[in-house]
């Protein structure tokens, strides 16, 4: 798995205490990890800092409000880290 | 400050917004209720308070920084340390810096001086449009009074 995934498992493990190798991509930040979201926030403000970005959280989340966008869109690990992939190479453009 | 309406801040000293800092000023009343429980024979300002006072001047930090536009609300503390007593009619410096500004939400660091270093922490706080109209006209007022932005004299007097 791409290295975005071991570092955003680690910040996850770090911040909400759950074990590193419970962590897989194809779990849901909030349905398996159960991750609150003053968490996730937490988690966003480590992984901007860590990859220099800025993850558009509200953006996401208004998206899943209005129905635009799956839960799972954004908070499935995987798909998490492939958003924050697209982030750092339009940083790097 | 008016502890029992939690207006901390009473003037706002320097804000620089290239900087991403604001100074503030808060003056612990002689007098007030909270000292009577906290502690009798012995008054000082609560840890929560001072804390409070903080995230207030984060607040006004953020408030500057997005010229009024949105309006935070303080949802965590880290690293909060409480390095020495303060006791009514104390004189505070209040000092915020923005450490983050994610989206909806920023990180500052604050701390409070008197004489040296009385606390300091790490705030988080979620950046939303505001609830009501009301509270935005008055946050207005606030930071008009306060110095933030250019407009009246301070909100109180010590008392």
């Amino acid at each position: 798995m791409s290295s975005t995934f071991d570092i955003v498992a680690d910040v996850i493990s770090e911040t909400s205490e759950i074990p590193r190798e419970k962590i897989t991509p194809e779990m849901h930040a909030i349905d398996d990890l159960g991750i609150d979201s003053l968490d996730f926030l937490d988690i966003v403000f480590a992984l901007d800092k860590k990859f220099g970005i800025k993850i558009p959280l509200e953006q996401w989340t208004q998206e899943v409000n209005a129905g635009k966008a799956s839960v799972e869109e954004y908070f499935l690990l995987k798909n998490l880290c492939a958003h924050i992939d697209e982030l750092i190479a339009k940083k790097n453009a | 400050m008016r502890l029992e309406y939690f207006q901390m801040i009473d003037s706002v000293v320097t804000f620089d917004a290239a900087a991403g800092t604001i100074h503030c000023r808060a003056i612990v009343p002689e007098r007030s209720p909270v000292f009577e429980g906290h502690f009798p024979g012995f008054p000082i300002m609560p840890g929560v308070l001072l804390i409070e006072t903080m995230a207030q001047a984060s607040g006004y930090l953020i408030l500057g920084l997005n010229e009024l536009a949105r309006m935070p609300f303080f949802m965590g503390v880290k690293k909060a340390k409480f390095r020495k007593f303060v006791q009514p009619g104390a004189v505070l410096d209040v000092h915020a810096s923005l450490v983050h500004e994610g989206s909806g939400f920023t990180v500052t660091n604050a701390r409070i001086e008197q004489d040296g270093p009385v606390c300091d922490a790490e705030l988080t706080l979620r950046i939303m449009d505001f609830p009501s109209e009301e509270l935005r006209g008055e946050l207005v007022k606030r930071a008009q009074a306060s110095g933030l932005v250019p407009g009246a004299a301070p909100i109180t007097e010590a008392t």
